[in-house]
């Protein structure tokens, strides 16, 4: 099987510049990173069939050796469906984030952020008990959830 | 004509309810009959499937009758059998729940109705992924289900959605990139990519060969199946999405993920080269997800903590290599699709019941609403792993199978098995004191509403006057919450939740035939023999044999 060099270089250079655009933080910029991406898998696809040769369309007096290898040509079409159909819906959620947020950048978490700042204290485990445990009703009995955490708060 | 022919129906017959449904956009009750009949007739063929594929071994069928491995071809054998039909079955739920909810709220917010078809195509693409012989139809497989999932994971395209989407979105791409180039790069090594073939063709490559090839198709696969250092993505994009959408992410597409890393290490590159590494892997997967999960405040983030974590279970019996590890892989990946399913569904109820899956929140649900509480206690018990519930019996599974294996590397898995199956009784036990026995009025942040609907004490027949809530908690407390009861819990969205959970329950009763068909399924994926004979005929696995 002959290896086609030119069609590699280029295949390792789409699939650089894709990684970097990737690790980029503007939603434009990683949409084309991911295309670049894909465009890179296809021709270390193409590049597999091996050297270019003959259609593949059966004719008796031809040598199985000269014709051109269809499968991956088969796989490159599909996968570039695949990936103009992922394009697509990822141009779709860039448009919406901008209309959104006037940004097409990555946000971040805030779930995350607020994990990060939890402090070590748990307000379940951690309370100091408070020293007046009645079962009495307080006379504010309509504000009581308000009333006993101050109380609470009061008591430590 | 066998019945093993029917195969193609469990990938075609969605693909046809999806076309029909929609066609009919505007007409949704029409759509709601026709996609849950569809699926309905699904399950039925592949009811058929697994009996088959039971009775009498692995079965192949070549699409358009070219012969493997030219063609591409399905095969049906106890592993992808049962895996189907439990996925069916809980799609199934999910599709009644989620139709349930849309009449409920009158399909108000968003485009609801491109839901059905979209479902639809996702169960098409999860059982295209689960039948294929073949490796690129695999990865269209995926692409089919996780384009469908794109879809549902942005329906309605609010902003956490689509910040949530865009994640999950680029992280996918990625991983079936990945896949896309180590499919490449395989059938430039071997020119094939039927995977039967495979099987045979890649032995006989070099190893180092063999490993790049192997540590790409684990690396690409572990991003989809959520495995710890590739699992990041999973607990901040699944909670965002619809509630039924998150309980059908979390129940299949990991789980497909799984089932192409069974295949991987069991067809594809059979032996223990990289077993002490996936033992690590599993390690870590188990305790750093189930630690993620304590941290959580809000149920939904919680569950997809614990589902990362659990992932760890099924990649600890897959590195064991032996029958009994991948019989109780097979059987707790059952088990985890029913059970984290219905826990996801049950936590939808329990946001329009108590208003939000925020834990600091919530209180007092036991009383309001026992149902519920059942509900939520059952698969919370069977995914923590209480005897007698399946969960308990995967897990045992799985740690005598680490036993059994006696190295230092299975015996600290086993133990970390043990300490994850605890700290996920904690945090199912987390969740239960908080939304569910604790008084409303203890919460950090208590929900008016819910101070309201709960008589705080009740034993004394005092009713705290919510002078100062809003409108609506007095609305709620002034009687009217029985007229809105029906309305916040439609009966298709209960039921559809009780079937799912009465599942979950059915798996530990018929433990004995399951585990033995778990047992057959593990013995076929060690052999491989049978796998490859029903595809490329006899004789020809010669080369394959272990």
């Amino acid at each position: 099987m002959t290896v086609n060099i030119t069609l590699l270089a280029v295949m390792g250079v789409l699939v650089a510049v894709g990684v970097y655009l990737i690790l980029e933080r503007s939603l434009t910029r990683v949409m084309l990173g991911l295309m670049l991406l894909a465009n890179g898998a296809n021709i270390l696809l193409l590049s597999t069939g091996g050297a270019a040769g003959l259609a593949p369309l059966y004719r008796s007096d031809i040598a199985p050796e000269d014709y051109n290898d269809p499968l991956p040509q088969a796989l490159i079409l599909t996968s570039i469906v695949i990936s103009f159909a992922v394009t697509a819906f990822m141009l779709g959620i860039i448009y919406r984030s901008w209309v959104l947020g006037r940004q097409d950048e990555v946000q971040d978490d805030i779930e995350d952020r607020r994990v990060r700042n939890q402090s070590s204290f748990d307000a379940e485990d951690d309370t100091a008990i408070p020293v007046e445990t009645t079962e009495f009703v307080p006379e504010d009995a309509d504000e009581r959830p308000a009333g006993k955490k101050t109380k609470q708060r009061g008591s430590r | 004509m066998n019945a093993a022919s029917l195969a193609p129906l469990a990938v075609a017959l969605p693909f046809m309810g999806a076309g029909l449904t929609f066609l009919l956009l505007r007409h949704p009750s029409a759509q709601r009959f026709f996609s849950v009949s569809t699926l309905a007739l699904t399950l039925a063929v592949e009811l058929i499937l697994l009996v088959t594929a039971w009775t009498s071994g692995p079965q192949s069928v070549s699409i358009g009758g070219w012969v493997p491995p030219f063609g591409i071809n399905m095969v049906v054998d106890e592993l992808s059998s049962l895996m189907l039909v439990i996925s069916t079955c809980v799609s199934l739920a999910v599709l009644v729940y989620a139709a349930g909810q849309g009449m409920a709220d009158g399909d108000e917010d968003g485009p609801v109705s491109i839901f059905h078809p979209t479902f639809l195509i996702l169960v098409a693409g999860v059982s295209n992924a689960f039948l294929t012989g073949d490796l690129f139809n695999l990865y269209v497989g995926f692409e089919i289900l996780l384009t469908a999932s794109y879809v549902l994971m942005t329906m309605g395209g609010t902003g956490p959605r689509v910040r949530a989407g865009v994640t999950y979105v680029v992280v996918s791409v990625i991983s079936s990139m990945l896949f896309l180039l180590s499919i490449a790069m395989i059938y430039a090594a071997t020119g094939t990519v039927n995977m039967a073939d495979l099987a045979v063709k890649l032995g006989e490559l070099d190893g180092s060969t063999q490993m790049i090839l192997h540590l790409m198709l684990v690396v690409a696969f572990g991003i989809k199946a959520a495995v710890f250092p590739l699992s990041f993505w999973l607990p901040d994009s699944y909670p965002t999405a619809p509630a039924p959408v998150t309980a059908v992410f979390a129940g299949l597409l990991t789980k497909v993920g799984v089932y192409a890393l069974i295949r991987t290490e069991t067809l594809l590159f059979p032996g223990d080269r990289i077993n002490s590494f996936l033992m690590i892997v599993a390690l870590l997967t188990m305790v750093v997800g189930i630690l993620g999960a304590l941290a959580q405040i809000d149920i939904k983030r919680m569950l997809s903590f614990t589902l990362v974590s659990h992932i760890g279970y099924m990649v600890f019996g897959l590195a064991m290599g032996s029958v009994l590890g991948l019989a109780s892989t097979v059987y707790y990946v059952a088990h985890h699709i029913t059970v984290q399913t219905s826990l996801f569904l049950v936590t939808g109820l329990i946001e329009r019941r108590g208003g939000t899956s925020n834990m600091d929140r919530l209180g007092g649900l036991a009383r309001l609403s026992p149902l519920l509480a059942i509900l939520f206690f059952v698969p919370a018990m069977n995914l923590a792993g209480i005897p007698p519930f399946s969960g308990f019996l995967g897990k045992l599974g799985l740690l005598q199978a680490g036993v059994d294996l006696g190295t230092p590397l299975a015996y600290v898995l086993v133990a970390g098995g043990v300490l994850t199956s605890l700290l996920t009784l904690l945090a199912m036990a987390r969740v239960w004191n908080r939304a569910f026995w604790r008084t409303p009025a203890d919460a950090e942040h208590p929900d008016p509403v819910l101070l309201a609907a709960v008589p705080d004490r009740a034993p004394r027949g005092e009713h705290i006057v919510p002078a100062k809530a809003p409108a609506v908690a007095l609305k709620v407390a002034a009687g009217k919450a029985p007229q809105t009861t029906s309305n916040v819990l439609p009966k298709s969205m209960v039921g559809a939740t009780i079937g799912l959970v009465v599942l979950g329950v059915a798996l530990t009763v018929f433990a004995g035939p399951l585990f033995q068909l778990s047992e057959q399924a593990g013995l076929g994926l060690l052999e491989r023999v049978p796998y490859i004979e029903a595809v490329l005929g006899p004789g020809a696995a010669e080369g394959a044999r272990p």
